[in-house]
């Protein structure tokens, strides 16, 4: 198996993400140039966290017409697992890979500590070394983090279970109170429908060291190699 | 030429930094206001040998496809000679 992270210009997290693959996940990896087009090497693309082109525009919104993120389009439409983290998931969004979009925080704040997600969910390609209910301790870094949507795509994230992650307290209670920047459900992660695309804002490759703070972020990682273990890649 | 491109927030879209200018405008003194939305303003010069027609039709291209998302933001062109 091979995973690749992508590097756009403003992207600051890519290096973190390179060494959670390759020294706690055990696994190849390269940083993939944002005007490179070829992914037919990966089998999993992270687009990590930072602020691809200044966050101009809107938060995302340029890096999604790099060359790259044409290749990204069809290596999901081909089944390729692509994790978008912070500025990955917003990247996503304004790509029309998840549904939805990213506004500024409620409060209006940058948002820079440990948080507590959920999983809501662990039966997904990047969650399934995970237990449904399993609370994770894991820094969010972010002031466009405000997941919003329309009613129906609500209903259908819901539905279809495809909230991945949602802000709670570290007993696992969802409430407003645990909400930090006023996203629509608290959602924090959300997967496309064929599941094979996630996008989280909190950073789990910032929390796969105890001396960082907490190595709850590992299990993503580590679900997502299994996927591809078991699939002989 | 010149094409002006208005990008709003959809009405039901929240507006945490319109609020806080309101807000601010208020502790100034300011009253009567009711709601503050904040949006982005955009001047793109075009090839002055455009047809107004096609000048229009590039600049709401540009609307739709970049400059706003229709997730969250409704825009409006206006053309000027």
């Amino acid at each position: 198996m091979k995973f690749g992270v992508i590097v756009f210009p403003g992207s600051n997290c890519d290096h973190d993400a390179y060494h959670v693959i390759s020294k706690h996940v055990g696994q190849p990896v390269d940083f993939i140039w944002h005007r490179d087009t070829n992914l037919s090497a990966y089998d999993a693309v992270i687009i990590p966290g930072g602020f691809s082109y200044g966050d101009y525009l809107r938060a995302g919104a340029l890096a999604r017409f790099s060359p790259v993120m044409a290749s990204v389009k069809e290596f999901a439409a081909r089944g390729g697992f692509v994790l978008g983290i912070c500025n990955g998931f917003q990247i996503l969004a304004e790509a029309g890979l998840l549904p939805g979009a990213l506004i500024r925080n409620r409060d209006l704040h940058f948002i820079c500590e440990h948080i507590h997600v959920r999983v809501e969910n662990d039966d997904t390609p990047f969650t399934n070394e995970l237990k449904r209910g399993t609370v994770l301790r894991i820094p969010v870094a972010h002031a466009e983090g405000n997941y919003v949507c329309d009613d129906a795509t609500l209903a259908e994230l819901q539905r279809e279970e495809r909230i991945i992650f949602r802000y709670c307290d570290e007993t696992g209670a969802v409430t407003d109170a645990t909400n930090p920047n006023g996203s629509r459900d608290n959602i924090a992660g959300i997967c496309n429908r064929e599941r094979n695309v996630l996008g989280m804002m909190p950073h789990p490759e910032r929390a796969c060291e105890d001396l960082l703070g907490s190595s709850d972020g590992r299990d993503i990682f580590r679900s997502l190699a299994a996927t591809l273990a078991a699939a002989h890649v | 030429m010149k094409a002006k491109v208005y990008v709003t927030l959809k009405p039901g879209v929240l507006d945490p930094q319109g609020k806080a200018i309101q807000h601010s405008v208020e502790l100034l003194g300011y009253g009567g206001i009711a709601d503050v939305r904040q949006g982005k303003y955009f001047e793109i010069a075009l090839d002055g040998a455009l047809q107004e027609s096609e000048a229009r039709e590039t600049a709401t291209r540009m609307a739709r496809e970049v400059l706003s998302n229709p997730v969250i933001e409704d825009f409006r062109v206006e053309i000027e000679r």
